[in-house]
């Protein structure tokens, strides 16, 4: 099996006025084809900035980031991005944010097609009826729930997703797990999850990868042996909670690294 | 019923002014050089009726122009300052010491350095004193752009100027507007202060001093009323282009 993305010895510190800050260290980590891999780890140990490599936002001080076998120098056409806040854009309507990306992609995609794509995508998350809408007047996850399509409605190979869940109720963040389960039997792509949310990271993921405090590692990988048509009650097997239990325990050992808070 | 409203609440409102100011000369029994009451104005109107029409021209055109003119440099100026930390360290201290000159003291300046040249000492005054916020605001807009709203553009291999046109831009225009109507007012100012103070002067600043010069204070006082009345329509000029520019930042009342 083909690794889709592939990190291999990332080193990366930022500059800052108190000198250099390590933020990842030998950081390796591979996801294949059509996998769903979530990192959880403790705050500010460096999750964002690995989105931003993948993405080929950045480049890494040392290391490699890898894509569909080709070394990832600057951004590319076929991922697709997904944050915390839904940025949408306030004066597109809903139908119009999601078209973006494919007016940068496929420029030359006729207005019909590109719609049709957007309505599509829209369907199958539960906005059919909201096409016209200002995201203003739409909720936090009917606005992250747009947000999604945007990401993948350009049919990106890898899905790159920072907290995109983070700042919704409870309730509502289950509703959007099974909705992003159901697109991904839809539209198989290869994803890049992070989280905080420990279930999140059960439910969503095929691998958790934990990464270690800052300067951040993989520390513990952890593959999810539950069925891909997972429900949220299976989150409530034994099974899950053994792996629950697994996934906290090793949390807790990347914060003492961190210097013992918490 | 809210038609009537919109506009007649403007109206009563307008309506309770003039009678409080009516009121208050009554009152007092000031005479007209002292101070002018709004029932003086009608009588200047109809006397000098045509004047006003001329003169109100001629201030009207050399602000719009100057406005003109403070939204392409202070728009151009924001974009250097939005994108460029270095242009923002070097013009910060230079715009704002600049905006803290009284323009008043650079008219006798100008006046010197293009003698007689009233249309464009005018003109340059309005642009001189109106392109500060615009450049300000449209700065700030373009500087404090979200990274993910880059970033969503940015993955997908856009070039800065899409960036700038499908996102910044627009993102910008609340602002930008929020600017202009600042700097419509001012523009007024600016365009005045060089038409009052300028010998053998055009515009209504112009007229004005010939009323003081006459005595005629009924005059003056209908010139600041005449003054007020482009400088509404100027201003809901920008609102009425804000609407359909940036119709989109304005969120349902209640």
């Amino acid at each position: 099996m083909t690794n889709l993305i592939e990190i291999k010895g990332v080193t990366h510190a930022y500059q800052t006025a108190s000198g250099p800050l390590p933020v990842l260290k030998g950081l390796d980590l591979s996801v294949p084809e059509g996998e769903f891999c979530a990192v959880v780890g403790p705050s500010g140990c460096g999750k964002s900035t690995l989105t931003r490599l993948v993405a080929g936002l950045m480049k890494p001080d040392v290391g490699e980031v890898w894509l569909h076998g080709e070394l990832v120098k600057s951004p590319r056409k076929t991922v697709g991005m997904a944050f915390q806040n839904p940025v949408l854009l306030e004066w597109r309507n809903i139908l119009e944010n999601v078209i973006l990306p494919l007016e940068i992609v496929a420029p030359s995609m006729p207005r019909a097609k590109r719609e049709a794509r957007a309505r599509e995508l829209l369907d199958l998350v539960g906005l059919t009826g909201f096409e016209g809408k200002r995201p203003s007047e739409l909720s936090g996850g009917m606005r992250q729930r747009a947000s999604l399509c945007r990401a993948i409605v350009h049919k990106p190979d890898v899905l790159i997703m920072d907290e995109p869940f983070g700042a919704l109720d409870a309730f509502t963040r289950e509703d959007l797990w099974q909705t992003m389960r159901d697109l991904r039997a839809q539209e198989p792509f290869t994803c890049v999850l992070i989280t905080h949310d420990l279930r999140e990271s059960v439910f969503l993921g095929d691998q958790v990868i934990v990464l270690s405090g800052r300067p951040a590692h993989s520390q513990y990988v952890l593959n999810v042996d539950l069925p891909s048509d997972r429900t949220i009650e299976a989150l409530y097997t034994p099974p899950a909670a053994k792996m629950l239990a697994i996934l906290r325990q090793q949390i807790q050992i990347a914060q003492g690294r961190d210097g013992g808070a918490h | 019923m809210q038609v009537l409203r919109k506009v007649g609440v403007p109206i009563l409102a307008i309506v309770m002014f003039l009678v409080a100011w009516e009121f208050l000369v009554w009152v007092n029994d000031w005479p007209n050089y002292k101070m002018a009451s709004p029932s003086d104005l009608p009588p200047a109107f109809i006397k000098y009726g045509w004047l006003f029409i001329e003169m109100g021209w001629q201030t009207l055109w050399r602000t719009v122009l100057g406005l003109i003119l403070a939204v392409l440099f202070g728009t151009f100026l924001g974009m250097l300052m939005g994108f460029s930390k270095l242009m923002r360290d070097g013009l910060y201290p230079i715009l704002v010491g600049f905006n803290a000159v009284p323009k008043a003291t650079l008219v006798p300046v100008i006046s010197l350095i293009f003698i007689g040249q009233h249309d464009f000492n005018t003109v340059l005054m309005a642009f001189l004193i109106s392109f500060f916020p615009i450049a300000v605001s449209v700065g700030i807009g373009l500087s404090t752009l979200e990274p993910e709203y880059r970033d969503i553009l940015r993955s997908l291999g856009a070039s800065r100027f899409t960036i700038f046109r499908k996102i910044a831009l627009p993102k910008t225009l609340p602002e930008f507007f929020g600017a202009l109507k600042v700097s419509v007012t001012l523009a007024f100012i600016g365009t005045n202060l060089v038409e009052i103070v300028s010998p053998h002067g055009r515009g209504l600043g112009a007229l004005f001093k010939s009323g003081e010069t006459n005595g005629d204070y009924p005059l003056m006082f209908a010139v600041l009323i005449a003054l007020a009345f482009l400088g509404v329509v100027l201003y809901y000029a920008v609102v009425a282009l804000e609407r359909i520019f940036a119709g989109w930042a304005e969120r349902p009342a209640g």
